[in-house]
């Protein structure tokens, strides 16, 4: 059983370490596009970006003044508890945002859509989001908090089996261009990709693939694995780079997730995980070790299965 | 690869200091500097308050900007992260606000459009320095030597309210006009277009057309 004083003090250090430190893996993909780029200024960008990332560490404070909407994604072994059950959970979750929207500081960036209320910590109707995922096997739990910046660089739009991938291609070049001018988009960023699913499915799908897949990490199906390294070059040839100054530096890696869809339909959303890529992961196991790390580890074999059973789960039903 | 030249320059610059500023040229600024977006421009413009601040001879530079900070229960303040604010959308009030205050200087994110800098900043002698990448916030943050006030607190909230920063180098920032009402984003957009036939070749337009991609409401936008 996890107590729930070590959630929540374990979801605090998450969110520091999520507003402070950048992950290592979009750090070197950075630093990687900082060694190629040749446009002036957009070079002149992301090395003062580099040398942002260590002043943040060094003074211990957020890398981005917008410290962006914080989320939490929870994911559970099947025999995993928690003591008071999930709810205690969700409510330890929403503390520890509060709590560190003051101790950081955070921005309290979220208000009520209309009334523009308040809170001043970043808690209110729906917010911070909590989603949960469970896998076959384990007694652990692992937090990961998302501070998703960015109101630029999310687009969804309904295509058919008659766009094709030609369609696909356009989509993600109309999103990238529309937010890339003046760098709204805060690019280069990890773009992901939802295909299919349903609207709501589609526009969660591309959001974990954005924000919960590490750069460098290729999907598991050879042939959308070769889309998102042929739209990492396509993003990258347009000729645009930060700021939208000219540039070859927009995408540090494209990742692609699809679900099933409706036959008649190709829904595709696009989302762009910006300059401030801030994700920070850790696994509570049933002993009570902590573990801290960068890799959400989100989209596993699980996760992705396309099968009604699943091997190794022994439940039958009668 | 020319590097951009850097130039420190002063919150109340001289004409000759501005006229010497190019597009592009990276700036660290000394001195006071005043938040105002939205909520101060409304409060100032529309309902007519006093400024709370002796303008421009504190301060000639605005900053589109609500930083990450609090303030302590001892009355102190907790500075962390600075970040700017999109500044397009606060063209309606800049033109009436360069009159009022005398800014010389307008910081945010992004730029505006090229016809409010040939419009406003132009006659007002003023330019926009647009901050960098856009997530520079530690740095900027480490540029704030002290908050030196936070006026219209009560009235405004800790976001919108008018935060007075004394900057030591505080940077970087790009020049994104100039005295002429040249804009740095529209130049670095005319460069890049030329490129767009070629990268959007074998591609057509989507079967469903989107209201916004055809004015005529009447279009049944499939196609
Ligand atoms: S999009 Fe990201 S880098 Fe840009 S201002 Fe927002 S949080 Fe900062």
């Amino acid at each position: 059983m996890t107590p729930i004083s070590l959630i929540q003090s374990t979801a605090e250090t998450l969110m520091d370490k999520a507003a402070i430190e950048i992950p290592d893996d979009y750090l070197t993909g950075l630093k990687k596009a900082a060694e190629v780029e040749d446009g002036d200024l957009s070079s002149f960008v992301l090395q003062a970006m580099l040398e942002n990332y260590e002043a943040a560490k060094e003074d211990r404070r957020a890398m981005c003044g917008d410290t962006g909407c914080p989320r939490w994604y929870v994911k559970m072994g099947n025999e995993a508890q928690v003591e008071g059950g999930p709810c205690a959970l969700e409510t330890a979750l929403r503390r520890a945002t509060a709590n560190a929207t003051n101790g950081v500081p955070l921005r309290p960036n979220r208000v009520h859509p209309l009334w523009r209320t308040d809170h001043d910590n970043n808690v209110g109707i729906n917010a911070p989001e909590i989603e949960f995922a469970f896998e076959p096997e384990g007694a652990w739990i692992d937090l990961t908090t998302v501070h998703k910046g960015g109101l630029f660089g999310t687009d969804y739009r309904m295509l058919f089996p008659s766009d094709g991938l030609e369609g696909i291609r356009r989509f993600y070049l109309d999103t990238l261009i529309a937010f890339g001018k003046r760098g709204l988009a805060c690019q280069p960023a990890i773009i992901g990709i939802g295909l299919g699913g349903s609207k709501d499915t589609c526009m969660v799908l591309g959001k974990r693939a954005a924000c919960l897949r590490t750069v460098g990490d290729r999907n598991p199906d050879p042939k959308i694995a070769a889309m998102e390294e042929e739209f990492i070059e396509l993003g990258n040839s347009i000729g645009m780079g930060a700021m939208g100054f000219v540039g070859k530096s927009m995408v540090i890696d494209c990742h692609i997730e699809v679900g099933y869809c409706h036959t008649g339909g190709m829904q595709m959303s696009m989302h762009a995980f910006c300059l401030s890529s801030r994700r920070a992961c850790a696994r509570i196991h049933a002993d009570g070790r902590v573990e801290y790390r960068t890799d959400p580890q989100w989209f596993t074999p699980y996760l992705r299965r396309e099968t009604v059973e699943w091997e190794g789960l022994s439940v039958a039903a009668e | 690869m020319t590097k951009p030249r850097k130039i420190r320059l002063s919150t109340t610059p001289s004409p000759e200091d501005l006229a010497a500023l190019k597009l592009g040229d990276i700036v660290y600024l000394d001195g006071l500097m005043y938040t105002a977006r939205e909520g101060v421009y409304m409060r100032a413009l529309e309902e007519r308050a006093n400024i709370p601040m002796e303008l421009p001879r504190d301060s000639a530079a605005n900053f589109h900007c609500s930083p990450a900070a609090t303030i302590n229960p001892d009355g102190t303040f907790r500075m962390g992260a600075v970040t700017a604010t999109s500044s397009f959308r606060f063209a309606k009030w800049i033109g009436e606000w360069l009159e009022k205050s005398g800014a010389k200087l307008i910081i945010g994110k992004g730029g505006m459009a090229p016809e409010v800098y040939r419009k406003h900043f132009v006659p007002h002698g003023a330019i926009f320095l647009t901050t960098v990448g856009y997530g520079t916030g530690a740095l900027l943050g480490r540029g704030v030597e002290n908050v030196e006030a936070v006026h219209w607190r009560e009235e405004l909230g800790l976001a919108q309210a008018m935060w007075v920063l004394k900057c030591n180098e505080m940077g970087p920032f790009i020049v994104a006009s100039d005295l002429e009402g040249n804009c740095l984003f529209e130049r670095e957009n005319a460069k890049i277009a030329p490129g767009y036939a070629a990268l959007y070749e074998g591609t057509k337009p989507a079967v469903m057309k989107r209201y916004g991609e055809t004015d005529d409401r009447s279009d049944e936008v499939i196609g």
